[in-house]
């Protein structure tokens, strides 16, 4: 097996995956499915411990088999996907089509999971895919995920990180997007004991768009760390980063952003703004956002904030009779609303809500 | 003619115009064998009359350097550095001057020409020159009104004679020899520098300054600044360099190490204005500095002002350790980059201290072929409570073969602190060019203009001399950008 990367890796030096070097995982056994799964309505596809479930899945025309993995990028983590996957979704939508949405759900109880999901969208398609990744227990999710956006497709991705506080979580997603295509992506990173999520997204094509958002809650002493890499490989593009993160306890938040800028990607419109609220003397964030710019025509910039909730505000609605709690709930509420912005299915965002009320409420 | 072309001629012209500093000043040297191994750092300490204290000292750093490996992770590229071929010690070869009356006269004809004629500087802006030539201070002015006030402004090799117990206890403090690879090389082979001591609750009564200068061929320049601020004083001081014209690269590795204890204040300008190599990029200064502050007391403050024009690279982050509560961080910084030239360069704020604060403001411009680079990181450790930090970043790209880059780094590790980050990339607005043009500026006064505005929050922060040569500078330094 390829090791680990290490933090002498620039792209890992806040991140140490010793404590997942030390364990030994056995092949995922296998597992019935619990009955608390999410159903929304829309057709569903189950993954459980890495194994396409089609007993728990909705028949979906889009969906092929699997096929075999060959890897071409140096990636650590996606190498080791590639000598162990087994399984994975393989979901094609054809030219024109609008496959409305689509709920993904990983389950895992044990062992080591190294799905590798393929979702391809001919010219002018739209799909909304919403995971959802939960699980019990010590295990190691470790999901590629490569989507390709042909020319004026466009893909939603929803992503609710809910794994289990005893598992590790390490997915890596690459996007690339065509001419006109968009890739709107919101990811809620809130379960795993210490967990990584690696966005790479190419805009090749002129005009193509994307949003890599995400909102980081954390508490115990959980690890979360958000990477993503956006690169402007074509003129006119723009891309829009929003990255919360709420931090209590002894809980550590990590976003690395970098935005790239080849030379012929003039006109280029690159944002990003990541900021952290920490809760607890103990929290801590560390926050890397990078621009590496080779073009002169554009417009790019990046923002960073850390701190703790404003005690003014706090104040402010105290003062109007709500109790402490209630306001700072309402405060966080807030300061995560921008971050969900492209989550514009009703359905999904429903969730999302729920999924941060549990949050807020369990803490 | 269009105006474009007519610029563009303009412009090449200007391109091809020497670099205004590039001569030489012939007078005899005396140099040591090229090359580096211990023999040559025995050489250099025994040259100078150095206690043994000292002498261990550069052979410890020196046995490390030989483990250490050249660092890669800056956003730079040079071939290989042959550290064998250079030469590690030069100096005029007459016993160094008591007085300005003493000093060779084609030095003096030098610096003239630099813009720094001593008597005249000295007169009338009331600064005292601490002129570096190679390895040796030849000059040093208004030591006596500096005396009277207890200050004391010196070489740092003579301050190793007169006053050991200071440079004993602080020399390395601040950054030790095995910090990193230039610094310990520095540490080894140092040749000069500045010495700087303010006595308890003295304010220096001028502004203190020092011209660098790389003279002889293939030789490494390597001083070595120290400056102490005690309880209460405050200093401000100037560097400037300037560099004549070579064909080959030349190593310059300096370290800067300065100490404030309680309601200290030390204000650091520099203008750094080394040879960058000529328009294909060939030859040029390598300029790998390590520079760090310590705000050691209580209030304390120290503030960092660059203006970096010259160099084929620069490699310098100039720190602050804020470990004094209530101690202040600033960093103003311009950097610019023409041609082949490449710059990665920024800062460090460790907040150890409580209510500790810092400021980075920085200005990277970017032309012709050039890659300029900020980095830096702030850190708020878990007892900084009420830490507070506010950085902003900004670069300008003109033209498009080149590159700008921003990598900080920021970690925070107290809740109560409080860290804000901003950094855009643009290229000069087409509208407030055409504004200027439509008064009837030229492309390039134009592009000088908003170039000068665009650097406005660092310039304020020089001292005045300072202000008016560095705006000078990034004129000159952007001939040939536009069109």
């Amino acid at each position: 097996m390829t090791a680990l990367p290490t933090r002498s890796l620039e792209a890992w030096r806040y991140t140490d995956l010793r404590p997942l070097d030390a364990m030994s995982f056995a092949e995922a056994p296998a597992a019935s499915i619990p009955g608390d799964l999410p159903d929304i309505g829309v057709p569903r596809l189950v993954f459980v411990n890495g194994r396409f479930d089609a007993a728990a899945s909705s028949a979906l025309m889009f969906a092929h088999d699997f096929a075999t993995v060959t890897e071409e990028s140096d990636l650590p983590l996606a190498l080791i996907n590639a000598q162990h996957a087994q399984d994975g979704l393989t979901l094609e939508i054809p030219a024109g089509v609008d496959a409305g949405v689509v709920l993904l759900i990983s389950y895992a109880n044990g062992g080591a999971l190294h799905p590798r999901h393929r979702v391809s969208l001919g010219a002018g398609a739209t799909l909304t895919l919403l995971e959802v990744i939960k699980g019990e227990g010590v295990y190691w999710h470790n999901p590629v995920t490569d989507i390709v956006l042909a020319q004026g497709a466009r893909l939603a991705h929803y992503r609710l990180q809910n794994e289990s506080r005893e598992a590790f979580h390490l997915a890596t997603i690459r996007v690339g997007a065509a001419a006109d295509a968009a890739y709107e992506s919101f990811t809620a990173v809130m379960g795993a004991k210490l967990s990584r999520a690696e966005f790479h997204v190419e805009l090749s094509g002129a005009k193509a768009h994307t949003h890599v958002n995400a909102a980081q809650l954390l508490g115990d002493s959980q690890h979360g760390d958000f990477t993503s890499v956006v690169r402007h490989k074509a003129p006119d593009c723009s891309s829009r980063q929003t990255v919360k993160s709420v931090l209590s306890d002894a809980a550590r938040g990590v976003f690395q952003g970098r935005i790239e800028v080849d030379r012929v990607a003039q006109k280029t419109d690159g944002y990003q703004m990541s900021q952290a609220l920490l809760l607890s003397p103990a929290a801590e964030m560390d926050i890397k956002p990078e621009l590496q710019i080779f073009a002169d025509d554009v417009k790019c910039s990046h923002g960073a904030t850390i701190g703790a909730l404003d005690e003014e505000q706090v104040f402010y609605l105290r003062s109007r009779g709500i109790p402490e709690d209630t306001a700072r709930a309402m405060l966080i509420r807030a300061f995560l609303t921008e971050a969900l912005e492209p989550v514009t299915h009703a359905g999904a965002h429903a969730l999302f809500e729920a999924a941060i009320e549990t949050w807020w409420t369990g803490k | 003619m269009s105006a474009t072309v007519e610029t563009r001629d303009t412009v090449e012209a200007l391109s091809v115009e020497k670099y205004k500093y590039g001569f030489t000043t012939e007078i005899a040297m005396e140099e040591f064998p090229k090359g580096l191994n211990e023999e040559i750092v025995r050489l250099i300490s025994a040259k100078k009359g150095e206690p043994d204290w000292l002498l261990a000292w550069r052979l410890k750093a020196f046995a490390l350097w030989q483990k250490l490996e050249e660092p890669h992770w800056a956003r730079v590229e040079h071939p290989p550095i042959a550290y064998d071929e250079l030469y590690y010690y030069a100096a005029p070869a007459a016993p160094a001057p008591k007085s300005l009356e003493e000093v060779d006269p084609a030095l003096l004809n030098m610096y003239e020409k630099l813009g720094i004629p001593l008597n005249e500087r000295a007169a009338l802006a009331g600064v005292a020159v601490d002129a570096v030539f190679d390895s040796v201070s030849v000059a040093t002015t208004f030591r006596e009104t500096l005396a009277k006030s207890g200050v004391i402004f010196c070489p740092i090799s003579e301050a190793v004679r007169e006053h050991p117990e200071l440079v004993r206890k602080y020399l390395g403090s601040v950054v030790p020899y095995g910090d990193n690879y230039f610094a310990a090389l520095n540490s080894a082979v140092f040749s000069d520098g500045s010495f700087v001591y303010i006595p308890k609750g003295v304010r220096c009564p001028m502004e203190l300054s020092t011209y660098f200068r790389i003279n002889a061929r293939n030789t490494g320049q390597f001083e070595r600044t120290l400056i102490i601020a005690e309880e209460g004083a405050s200093v401000s001081y100037l560097e400037g360099c300037t560099a004549p014209m070579r064909d080959e690269n030349q190593l310059h590795a300096a370290v800067v190490e300065l100490v404030a204890m309680d309601d200290a204040k030390i204000k650091y300008s520099t203008v750094q204005n080394w040879y960058p190599g000529d328009a294909q990029g060939k030859g040029g200064i390598y300029n790998f500095v390590t520079k760090r502050g310590a705000c050691r007391g209580k209030n304390s403050k120290i503030s960092w002002t660059q203006v970096e024009t010259g160099s084929a690279i620069t490699w310098k982050y100039p720190s602050c350790i804020l470990q004094g509560d209530g101690s202040v961080g600033e960093f103003y910084s311009v950097a610019m980059t023409h041609n082949h030239q490449q710059a990665d360069t920024g800062t460090k704020m460790i907040h150890i201290g409580k209510n500790t604060t810092s400021t980075i403001i920085s200005k990277g411009i970017s032309a012709g072929h050039s890659n300029n680079t900020y980095r830096g990181l702030v850190k708020i450790m878990p007892n900084a409570s009420g830490a507070r930090n506010y950085t902003q970043c900004d670069s300008l790209l003109i033209g498009d073969q080149c590159g700008a880059h921003t990598v900080p780094y920021i970690e925070s590790r107290n809740a109560s602190a409080k860290v804000e980050h901003e950094a855009t990339t643009s290229k000069i607005a087409e509208d407030q060019l055409f504004y200027c043009r439509s008064r009837g500026l030229s492309e390039e006064d134009a592009v000088g203009l908003i170039v000068n505005g665009f650097c406005k929050d660092v310039l304020k922060e020089l001292p005045m001399e300072f202000a008016v040569e560095a705006q000078k500078l990034l004129a000159v330094s952007l001939e040939g950008s536009v069109g």
